[in-house]
């Protein structure tokens, strides 16, 4: 008897691992598509803009340094790669497309997720337990409108601008280290970003993009919202613990539908 | 002959239990909550208080039974009705809720910026005039984390009422604050209930303080409710309840304010008079703070809860000297008892008590309430005294008769004005 148990228990252990997430992942998509229909009532632009303001302003900065120093360090490699082979004149090529197919993205998405995205859990979180959402709710004012609404459709719109801020200073970054610093001619340069980039490149950094601002917003302000449901914790402990969830379960959803988008996509 | 109107409930719960993971944290729970009326649940800690008024509005459904609202089942509404009938409640949580991101304005125009179409300056006009009232001017454009327990309540209180709901729902609203600013929130919900006529259901464990602003009260105890009746019911209902609980409050109460509780004065009278001789006298009396509802108004409720205090103080001990005890016998009245003293006896201590109060007395009040120079406000003390039988009447109607036989016998003249 024992034996079986040992036998059949890592299966079981497994099985409940893969109900839970499933269950979960479907209750975040629900979760999502009320939110989202929400968008469109009346009174949420004004929170929307304040929105924008966090996510996407005050991320601004952080998003281009990171792409300015992700472009440096791609032209530093890539152009001592290419030198071997002599084909330093194709490192506006391999940047550019690097950059607004790839790194772009997911990149700003992991900066968004830790600087935003974790916060958005965080301020969430403590207004479940401190039962600022119950409060919400006897003043009949939706909860899922008041709070997530606002937070995915600004994550929707600064997203993607972010994202080509991170491109643009990257490929800025790329000339940097590969013209001023290394010597390449800079024309060169730009001539083959412009050759290399095409529209279905930009549209696939585009799509991929938008799909992270929805796991990114969606995640987050989940796991803030049910904070009370956590079995393992309570109160301050268990905001401290949804935002850790939330940044690795993004971070994760990023790569992963990464992969799954570059591949319908290519 | 024409038949009684029954008087149908405004929310009444019929059957209603409601468990969590298994255990009935209400269990076939009955009881009614009249419109226009203050209804005061009371209970120990963990009984299903909170509960009871979660189901009032709607944030949990019942397992079994029924709600109904003017006799209504919630459950056969419609949609519409049901949100029509859930728009007339407001809610103050025991921890208020606020939103600490928002200043005191923001928190209090919340409900009106979200569940109207009202213009941004009939927000403003309605949010200043409730923050007047509640005595918040100062406080427009602070965060909750920079007020006080007591000013973060009225924040709570404001914003549960700028919408001018129907019923109202106040969860634990005086926990963490002293007697006086129990008192003085107690008296602002019963001053507002009367001004704004909405029912109002509280969660209170500040008996007997509570008793005084309710005209109903609903006991519960392991989910059951024990108990549904007026106040003056409850003092002659007997139960073990009444004694694990609601007596240890007293002894707590008299422990802190040194005033005895309407229960144990009863007690304490039974026990002395019973050592009398039939139809051997003794008196009591009893005392009132004239135009207080109005001192709360002109000088807030803190403060007139302050001058309250002041003088029950003062009555105790100056009739506890002589063998007298004291109770707070309602919103503004204390009765005291002298079961050791005849009539003759009992208007020569009255007479030197009210010398005593005009000359040092109320200056004593008054600068223990702080209420002296420009907040000054004229009020007067008014007292009247009756003779009872041991073995005879019920202190009721003697005090009723003291009522009656009341006059001034102190006041408070503001010198500026003069």
């Amino acid at each position: 008897m024992d034996n079986e148990h040992l036998l059949t228990s890592p299966f079981a252990y497994l099985g409940r691992k893969v109900i839970t997430l499933i269950t979960e992942m479907g209750a975040m998509a629900i979760f999502f598509m009320k939110a989202f229909l929400m968008i469109f009532r009346s009174k949420q632009v004004p929170m929307i803009i304040q929105h924008i303001y966090y996510i996407g302003a005050t991320s601004a900065t952080i998003v281009m340094m990171v792409g300015l120093f992700t472009g440096m360090v791609l032209g530093l490699e890539l152009f001592h790669t290419l030198l071997r082979f002599g084909s330093t004149g194709v490192l506006g090529s391999a940047i550019s497309v690097a950059l607004v197919r790839e790194l772009g993205p997911v990149l700003t998405a992991i900066m968004i997720t830790a600087r935003a995205g974790s916060s958005m859990t965080a301020e969430i979180g403590v207004q479940r337990i401190s039962e600022q959402i119950d409060a919400l709710v006897t003043m009949r004012i939706n909860p899922l409108r008041y709070i997530v609404s606002p937070r995915i459709a600004a994550s929707i719109i600064c997203f993607p601008i972010l994202t080509t801020f991170f491109d643009l200073v990257g490929i800025l970054g790329g000339y940097f280290t590969g013209c001023v610093l290394l010597g390449l001619n800079y024309g060169t340069y730009f001539s083959r970003v412009q050759q290399s980039l095409e529209m279905e490149d930009i549209t696939c950094g585009f799509v991929k993009s938008l799909v992270f601002a929805v796991i990114v917003a969606t995640v987050c302000c989940f796991q803030g919202f049910f904070t009370h449901m956590r079995r393992d914790s309570y109160g301050a402990k268990a905001v401290g613990l949804s935002t850790t969830s939330a940044v690795v379960m993004s971070c994760v959803l990023i790569l992963v539908s990464d992969y799954v988008v570059s591949s319908l996509l290519i | 002959m024409e038949t009684p109107k029954v008087k149908i409930p405004l929310i009444e719960f019929q059957k209603l239990t409601k468990r969590f993971n298994g255990r009935a944290v209400l269990d076939q729970a009955d009881l009614q909550i009249y419109e226009g009326e203050v209804t005061t649940i009371i209970g120990k800690s963990g009984t299903g208080k909170s509960v009871l008024l979660k189901h009032i509005i709607g944030l949990l459904a019942p397992d079994e039974g029924t709600i109904l609202v003017r006799g209504q089942p919630l459950e056969k509404m419609s949609k519409r009705e049901r949100y029509k009938y859930f728009r007339q409640i407001s809610y103050m949580f025991q921890n208020n809720a606020l939103f600490d991101s928002m200043t005191v304005f923001e928190n209090i125009a919340l409900p009106l910026r979200q569940t109207t179409r009202m213009s941004e300056e009939t927000i403003e006009r309605k949010v200043k005039a409730r923050m007047e009232q509640t005595e918040l001017t100062d406080a427009t454009g602070k965060y909750p984390s920079e007020l006080s327990g007591g000013m973060q309540k009225r924040v709570a209180l404001s914003r549960a009422l700028v919408t001018d709901p129907k019923i109202v729902l106040f969860d634990e609203p005086t926990t963490g604050q002293d007697v006086i600013r129990r008192n003085a929130i107690l008296g602002m919900i019963a001053e507002y209930q009367r001004m704004f006529r909405f029912t109002a259901v509280l969660i209170s464990h500040d008996i007997p303080d509570v008793f005084f602003i309710s005209n109903r009260i609903i006991a519960i105890d392991e989910g059951r409710i024990i108990f549904q009746g007026t106040p003056e019911e409850f003092e002659k209902f007997e139960h073990p309840f009444v004694d694990e609980f609601v007596r240890s409050i007293e002894k707590l109460e008299e422990h802190l304010t040194g005033i005895q509780s309407k229960r144990q004065f009863k007690i304490r009278n039974q026990v002395g008079l019973s050592r009398k001789r039939p139809q051997e006298s003794y008196v009591a009396a009893l005392f009132t703070l004239d135009d207080f509802d109005r001192m709360c108004e002109v000088l807030g409720h803190t403060r007139g809860q302050e001058v309250l205090s002041a003088l029950g103080t003062y009555i105790n001990k100056h009739f506890g000297s002589v063998g007298g005890f004291s109770t707070r016998h309602s919103k503004n009245e204390f009765a005291t008892l002298l079961p050791f003293s005849d009539p003759e006896e009992a208007g020569r201590i009255l007479k030197d008590f009210a010398e005593d109060l005009q000359n040092e007395g109320l200056k004593s009040i008054q600068s223990e309430a702080h209420v002296q120079g420009e907040t000054c406000f004229e009020f007067a003390i008014l007292a009247g005294m009756a003779e009872g039988k041991a073995g005879d009447e019920e202190m009721d109607s003697i005090l009723k008769e003291a009522h009656v036989r009341q006059r001034e016998i102190a006041r408070i003249t503001c010198e500026k004005r003069r």
